[in-house]
């Protein structure tokens, strides 16, 4: 019975994909500037939660501090440009290297001294602070006043620079978006993401067969990185000005993983989902409470969402729709 | 002279801060949840301190049992109704819930006081001792003491009485705890009621010493991180050392260096002992 149901569900699951690929292009076409800021903002989160997920979701080793690489790409890219005239897309290589070095750092001498868990977790957060505060005293790129790109007239798309309108932005993440979920999707069934699973799963147990734990957890953390600051890259360029306080704030932090857990962690659509979600409450939050105008009203209502989600379903939302959409395999 | 007193206007503090990170460190010791909702819980004590000054004039130094007494049903009903069922989930499960929860409490308090920054007026605010040519500001030494005075209450408690010692057990082996027939669910409820009095005290005392709005509660929060893992998560008296160690150091920073820099300072102590010493200065190994 299984053996005739896979390959069908392959196929139904590529055609889900397609069609949600296909909404998701021609959406631009027909919907208001509005909606379409919304969905710049869902793209932004589903990514930078698909990058963490690989680190936290495949790899089991909870950061709580993937803004520090938002802040990387973001302030490598703009200063490159603001300073140098530089390209965004050479600044992005600039920005990926520097992050992926930094991940591997910090993943490197936490796993080498054993420091895990909710240790790891605490240190993550201690290196995004370290830096906030290292770049609010950092005059170069603007310390505390921010640091500033030229926003030039958005008659035409430079897609050299990236000066453009936000639809311009809106592809560009929806393929950043894309290109993370089949990155992820091609990872998981290759060896290192079997390895990744197996040290998620029982890291001692992953030891025991001969895996190498450390190459494989840095290994994460540094395509985690990488990925996270391209996000970051896209951000710079799409906000246009840059405060260490926003930019490397342990909100967004928390934001980054917010998304992914209430989609499901270690899934491939999870984040995605998640950040429809989380997006989606943002915004009717804001529409609901606006007609009150009661300070804290809307982090309320996101407070008794998010424990709602979580009390009733611990494992994100995707595993649930997953099954009712009758993408989910059978496990019987 | 003058560094002799910032270093002890930063060890008065830093007992009050070791306070505060005793309850998250016993909260962590027995029930292996970390409190992301710790700085959160005392800010909320925090305002209870303010309106109650504000509403009968009442020291919080007074009202300081009463705060007490609140967090810890607080953090009791908390645990028994909440937490509980997520002791066993997964570690980021745990820190959503818990988020969920420190958000509706910040929430709740910017929607009754607003974002604005409050404070109670002390008549002996400027008030202070001078012993051997050191100054001592008085609610500093007062805040200090009463600091003091909790962490010495909470290990007398664990140390003496048969619940402090059937929730020590607990902490070494939960199964064996459940064999010789402990009720742990009531145990953990009450030694997270225990952790959120610890902030329900420091709160009161913080208050002597500086204002309080819903947006310090994530700062504190990471605060109490910094200094169990610097003292050792679980150990107490690592947890009074690790206070006393950040106090000194933030204050030295942001005379030597600037204000906004004394977290920083902070956090590299925290990266260096956790590469160097990962189970922290007093923790066991």
């Amino acid at each position: 019975m299984r053996e005739r149901r896979a390959p069908d569900l392959a196929r139904r699951r590529a055609a889900a994909l397609a069609l949600f690929a296909l909404a998701m292009a021609v959406v631009p076409l027909f919907a208001s500037t509005y909606v379409v800021s919304v969905l710049i903002v869902v793209l932004f989160a589903a990514y930078f939660g698909q990058a963490w997920n690989i680190v936290t979701g495949f790899a089991g080793q909870l950061s709580l501090g993937h803004a520090l690489y938002v802040g990387l790409g973001a302030y490598a890219s703009a200063v490159l440009f603001v300073r140098f005239g530089l390209p965004p897309w050479l600044g992005m290589i600039a920005g990926i290297v520097v992050a992926a070095l930094v991940g591997s750092i910090i993943a490197a001498l936490s796993f080498r001294f054993a420091v895990t868990g909710v240790y790891f977790a605490l240190l993550t957060i201690a290196f995004n602070e370290f830096t906030r505060i290292l770049f609010d005293h950092f005059g170069w790129v603007g310390a505390t006043s921010g640091l500033f790109l030229p926003v030039a007239n958005r008659a035409h798309d430079d897609l050299v620079m990236l000066r453009g309108s936000p639809v311009m932005f809106y592809y560009f993440l929806l393929a950043l978006s894309l290109g993370a979920l089949s990155l992820s999707h091609f990872l998981l069934r290759r060896r290192i993401g079997y390895y990744w699973q197996a040290i998620r799963e029982d890291q001692e147990a992953a030891e025991a067969l001969g895996i190498n734990v450390f190459r494989y957890k840095v290994a994460a953390m540094a395509l985690s990185a990488a990925m996270t600051a391209m996000g970051g890259v896209f951000l710079a360029f799409y906000d246009n000005n840059l405060y260490p306080d926003t930019v490397f704030a342990i909100g967004r932090s928390i934001e980054i993983i917010t998304a992914p857990i209430i989609g499901g962690l270690g899934t491939l659509f999870g984040p995605i989902l998640g950040a429809f979600v989380l997006a989606t409450l943002g915004e009717a939050m804001t529409q609901v409470s606006s007609g009150f105008a009661i300070d804290g009203l809307k982090q309320w209502c996101y407070g008794a969402a998010l424990l709602l989600i979580v009390a009733l379903q611990p494992a994100g939302l995707w595993p649930w729709l997953e099954r009712h959409l009758g993408l989910a395999q059978d496990r019987r | 002279m003058l560094y002799l007193n910032i270093i002890v206007a930063g060890l008065l503090t830093g007992a009050v801060y070791g306070l505060m990170a005793l309850g998250l460190s016993v909260i962590f010791g027995v029930i292996r949840v970390v409190n992301f909702a710790h700085g959160e819980m005392m800010v909320l004590a925090m305002y209870a301190a303010y309106v109650a000054n504000r509403q009968t004039g009442i020291d919080p130094l007074l009202f300081l049992p009463a705060a007490t007494l609140l967090l810890f049903c607080l953090g009791y009903a908390l645990q028994r109704g909440l937490i509980n069922r997520y002791i066993a989930r997964p570690d980021h499960e745990q820190f959503l819930l818990l988020l969920a929860v420190a958000t509706i409490i910040t929430a709740s308090l910017l929607m009754g006081f607003g974002p604005d920054a409050r404070n109670v007026q002390l008549q002996y605010a400027y008030d202070s001792y001078e012993v051997a040519g050191l100054l001592f500001d008085k609610v500093r030494v007062l805040a200090a003491a009463g600091a003091l005075i909790g962490v010495a209450a909470l290990t007398a408690f664990f140390r003496f009485t048969r619940t402090g010692k059937a929730i020590r057990a607990c902490a070494d082996n939960q199964v064996g705890a459940q064999v010789v027939g402990l009720d742990v669910k009531r145990l953990y409820a009450i030694t997270f009621g225990l952790g959120a009095a610890c902030v329900g005290a420091a709160g009161c005392l913080l208050l002597l010493l500086i204002d309080v709005q819903p947006y310090i509660a994530p700062d504190y929060t990471l605060l109490g991180f910094i200094i169990v893992i610097l003292g050792g998560l679980g150990s107490m008296p690592g947890a009074l050392l690790g206070g006393l160690l950040v106090g000194v150091s933030e204050a030295l920073s942001a005379f030597i260096i600037e204000p906004s820099f004394k977290s920083a300072l902070s956090f590299a102590l925290l990266i260096l002992v956790l590469l160097v010493r990962p189970q922290g200065l007093m923790g066991r190994a």
